[in-house]
């Protein structure tokens, strides 16, 4: 057996190939670091940011239900604000005076009315009674409270006057503070009032396009897939299709937008601002989108099982369907939701047929009017009011959330379907 | 001459089977030589080597049937190639037979040399044997060179060994029942024509194989046989 | 070995073509099958006897610019008259193929698909004895009666490709093709599906593509060489292996170049 020279020059070679490995694993522990440091820093602080409107105070109040606010035959009518105003005020026994009752009274929400009411309309048996209760603060009391506000400030710089510093104080040394989980943030629709406004309106709002979106999407790319895939002849002209197809994926998104409004809106006559018109706006944009990852699951199950199949004499429509699909679906579902959560986070289409509108009510179905969550985020990024910036970036929170949902059902899904042949 | 195979190993492999062949051919053909010398010169000399020699003789054979096994388990011979190493270890039996043969003309010369006997016989036996002899060099020949008609001659030849066995045998009978006091001397005479005899047919078997190693089959006439001194009119 | 009685032919070929695009593949084959052998057909890479198998069957059809002329009758019937159902055909003659390609669904499921899908069976209980009745046959019953549900891939090579034999005879075809059935096992299991096939001669015709001559000459009846997409020679197994009456055949058996 020959030995191996090791000449110096190839000492040298091998010292210098070892080297270029080297560094081109430090290269992708840098890029791979850098990139999560990055990834970190940016989910870090929009997580931090968005904390503050998580969270709400709220004042005990000692509540006296009774009929001078309130007129049993129609409850819902019922003066609650006074009533809210009423209990406050009785805290200050002191506080004399239009101006500074007015004052005192705006420290409260306008939500705190609806604290109340909502705990009588719960609890019918409490009229008449005097109940203790926490009640909605108001945002500028709020962001004092939690610190955001900065006391310190001299008081023409400060939104919160000395007297409401005072009559706050006074509160917070009675003890009847509170801080809670904000659930009005999602159980809220959206509100020019920052404490009261929530993401409910817009979250279902998604979640109806995004029904529309899968129901329109899903079927045409699938089927338009098989067909292309299995059953076309490949001549020109579905090579001429399947570079429409793949153009279309990267066709900007403001178009469909334009698109659905020119067609939808205006030629068909559909309700604008409707999740009918996103979703379907938005199932334009995704079916190249699952066209595109079908082919290729299609594609990339071997001829072998489709042969076994024919051999034993299924027609064609049944090699796709008992064989083929059930093999494919993996890589059909990933697409597809892929698809989905990247419509989730669309934007720009959707300005075009009107759902970046202020929209209070929760939509009903596919034809009420309705926002989605990345509009709603949009929006409130432009409100000036202070609170609305925790609340901006609350939205981003809840949506990442559903993104992250949406693809771990992908993971699962592709998981329990997966097959090994 | 024929193509060769893929596999080189395997045209030594045949090659060397053909050797073999050729060397056990050599052997039996200056075994029977020898034989017909002892015959003619009466000289008692060479038999010990001739015995001798035909040791090495069925060493050889033995030899030459290992190395078809072998080739038969390794190779899987298909057509020509497996008839030509059947035809070979056919043929090397046969060729061991004859050397028996030879060496019992051998020894039987031994025991006739000492008694003075009819001259006409020992011609006659000699020329049966230069007959058998010519007619196992040319198919050995035949064999070497894959020639089926050259074999298909000495096939007929055959007739004319026959023929003579016949006469000498109706000769030495004659001589015993006239003079019994030369019955053994004629007994050994017959002894050694018969085995001249089968050694022709023997010649004979080899050329049906050549015929088989080229053809695929056996010649389909029954071998023309003059041989009566087994009773019968047509060959048995 | 010896079919004493006269052989009934099974498929009839005449005049054989197939062209792939421009190239031709096979020039005017004509070759007989009889009924109830093994025919086994052999010949060097890319000399046209898988393609003249996949002929018998029709899945050239699939293959994009394959043209096939000529005749090709079973049970004097040509098949590729307008009036043949292909998938009919597909069912009368079962395919098994050189890797083996069980569904990816449970062994009793793969076997079960093939009666299914043509509607042989009305009840649970019948597709049940179709399912062991060709497993049996298939000499792969025994190994596998105590585990139906398990995943068809689950099994050994050779015991994928039983599986693959049994549920082309599960169909009840009149003729078997394979198409290299035994390359991708061992000598073990090849030894066990040669043992199978001379049981299934009894029910079924078979056409074998094999690259092994050996197997060829131990388990086919006829065989037909093929070179450079024409038969040169066919005939019985044991002629053509012993003494071969073309030379390009003695050749090709004997590993020779030319």
């Amino acid at each position: 057996m020959t030995e191996f020279s090791q000449t110096d020059a190839r000492k040298a070679q091998l010292a210098k190939r070892y080297r270029a490995e080297t560094r081109f694993k430090a290269f992708g522990i840098g890029a791979i670091c850098t990139a999560g440091l990055i990834l970190l820093f940016l989910m870090g602080s929009i997580l931090i940011s968005s904390l503050p409107a998580f969270t709400q105070h709220y004042v005990t109040l000692d509540i006296e239900i009774s009929e001078r606010h309130i007129d049993t035959q129609n409850l819902a009518d019922s003066d609650w604000r006074g009533l809210a105003r009423a209990s406050l005020r009785a805290q200050f026994p002191d506080v004399q005076g239009r101006r500074d009752k007015r004052a005192l009274g705006k420290l409260l929400s306008l939500g705190a009315s609806d604290d109340v009411r909502d705990y009588v309309l719960a609890n019918p048996s409490s009229l008449g009674t005097s109940v203790r209760l926490p009640v909605t603060f108001s945002d500028d009391i709020d962001l004092l409270l939690k610190g955001v506000i900065d006391r310190e400030l001299p008081e023409n710089e400060r939104v919160v006057s000395n007297q409401d510093l005072a009559w706050l104080d006074q509160l917070v040394a009675e003890g009847r503070i509170s801080r809670k989980f904000a659930t009005k943030i999602f159980t809220n629709g959206d509100s020019r009032e920052p404490e009261l406004a929530g993401l409910r309106g817009a979250l279902v709002g998604t979640l109806w396009t995004l029904l529309v979106t899968l129901l329109a999407s899903f079927p045409l790319g699938v089927m338009a897939a098989i067909y292309l895939e299995e059953i076309a002849p490949k001549n020109r002209l579905t090579r001429i299709i399947e570079v429409n197809i793949n153009n279309l994926a990267a066709v900007p998104s403001i178009v469909f937008g334009l698109l659905g409004l020119a067609v939808f809106i205006n030629f068909f006559g559909m309700p604008r601002s409707a999740p009918l018109v996103g979703g379907l706006v938005l199932a334009l944009m995704t079916l190249p989108r699952i066209i595109i990852p079908t082919r290729a699951a299609f594609a990339a199950i071997p001829p072998s099982i489709r042969e076994a199949a024919m051999g034993v004499g299924a027609s064609r429509l049944q090699v796709i369907m008992h064989h083929v699909l059930p093999l494919a679906m993996p890589g059909i579902l990933t697409g597809t939701i892929i698809g989905l959560a990247q419509a989730a986070g669309e934007t720009a289409p959707l300005l075009m047929i009107g759902m970046m509108a202020f929209i209070v009510d929760v939509p009903t179905d596919v034809t009420a009017k309705a926002t989605v969550l990345p509009a709603q985020i949009y929006m409130w990024a432009n409100n000036p009011e202070r609170a609305f910036m925790a609340r901006t970036s609350a939205g981003i929170v809840v949506l990442l959330s559903l993104l992250l949902l949406v693809n771990a059902t992908a993971i699962y899904f592709r998981k329990r379907f997966e097959k090994r042949w | 001459m024929e193509d060769q195979h893929i596999v080189t190993a395997f045209d030594r492999d045949l090659a060397e089977l053909n050797r073999m062949i050729a060397q056990l051919g050599g052997m039996a053909e200056q075994q029977l030589a020898a034989a017909t010398e002892l015959l003619d010169a009466r000289n008692p000399a060479p038999i010990d080597a001739l015995i001798a020699k035909d040791k090495e003789l069925d060493a050889l054979e033995f030899h030459l049937n290992e190395r078809a096994i072998e080739i038969i388990a390794i190779r899987s011979p298909m057509a020509t190639d497996l008839r030509r190493i059947i035809a070979a270890v056919k043929i090397a039996s046969v060729l061991e037979r004859i050397g028996d043969y030879a060496k019992n003309i051998a020894k039987r010369s031994r025991v006739i040399i000492d008694s003075e006997t009819n001259r006409a016989d020992s011609i006659s036996l000699t020329r049966m044997a230069s007959l058998v002899q010519q007619m196992l060099n040319q198919v050995l020949d035949a064999y070497a060179t894959s020639d089926a008609d050259l074999a298909m001659d000495v096939w007929d030849r055959d007739q004319q060994v026959d023929q003579l066995h016949t006469s000498m045998y109706r000769d030495l009978l004659a001589m015993i029942s006239a003079q019994s006091e030369v019955a053994e001397v004629s007994s050994h005479l017959l002894f050694i024509a018969k085995n001249i005899e089968r050694i022709g047919d023997h010649t004979t078997g080899i050329a049906e194989q050549v015929y088989f190693l080229v053809n695929g089959t056996l010649p389909s006439d029954d071998r023309p046989k003059a041989d009566e001194s087994s009773g019968t009119q047509k060959g048995a | 070995m010896n079919d004493t009685t006269d052989p009934k032919i099974k498929i009839e070929a005449r005049g054989v073509d197939v062209f792939y695009g421009e190239a031709q593949a096979l020039h005017g084959i004509d070759l007989d099958v009889n009924a109830n052998q093994v025919t086994a057909l052999i010949g060097p890479s890319g000399c046209g006897k898988s393609t003249f198998l996949r002929c018998i069957n029709r899945m050239n059809d699939v293959i994009d610019g394959c043209r096939v002329n000529g005749n090709i009758a079973i049970d004097g019937q040509d098949i590729y008259s307008s009036d043949i159902d292909v998938v009919e055909l597909r069912a009368r003659v079962g395919m098994v193929f050189q890797k083996p390609n069980p569904f990816p669904k449970s062994i009793y499921d793969n076997v079960a698909y093939g009666p299914r899908i043509h509607g042989l069976s009305q009840s649970r209980e019948q597709l049940d004895h179709i399912v062991e009745s060709s497993l049996k046959r298939a000499g792969l019953w025994a190994e596998v009666s105590d585990r139906l549900s398990a995943s068809g891939t689950s099994l050994s090579g050779g015991q994928q490709q039983r599986l693959c034999i049994a549920r082309a005879i599960a169909v009840s075809p009149d003729v078997v093709l394979m198409d290299e059935p035994c390359s991708a096992l061992d000598p073990i299991a090849t030894a066990v599906i040669e043992e199978l096939m001379e049981e299934l001669r009894k029910d079924y015709t078979i056409v074998i593509v094999t690259h092994s001559m050996q197997q060829a000459a131990r388990i086919s009846q006829r065989t037909a060489y093929f070179h450079l997409g024409n038969v040169v020679e066919h005939g019985a197994t044991q002629q053509i292996f012993t003494n071969p009456k073309n030379q390009q055949t003695e050749a090709y058996i004997s590993g020779k170049i030319g």
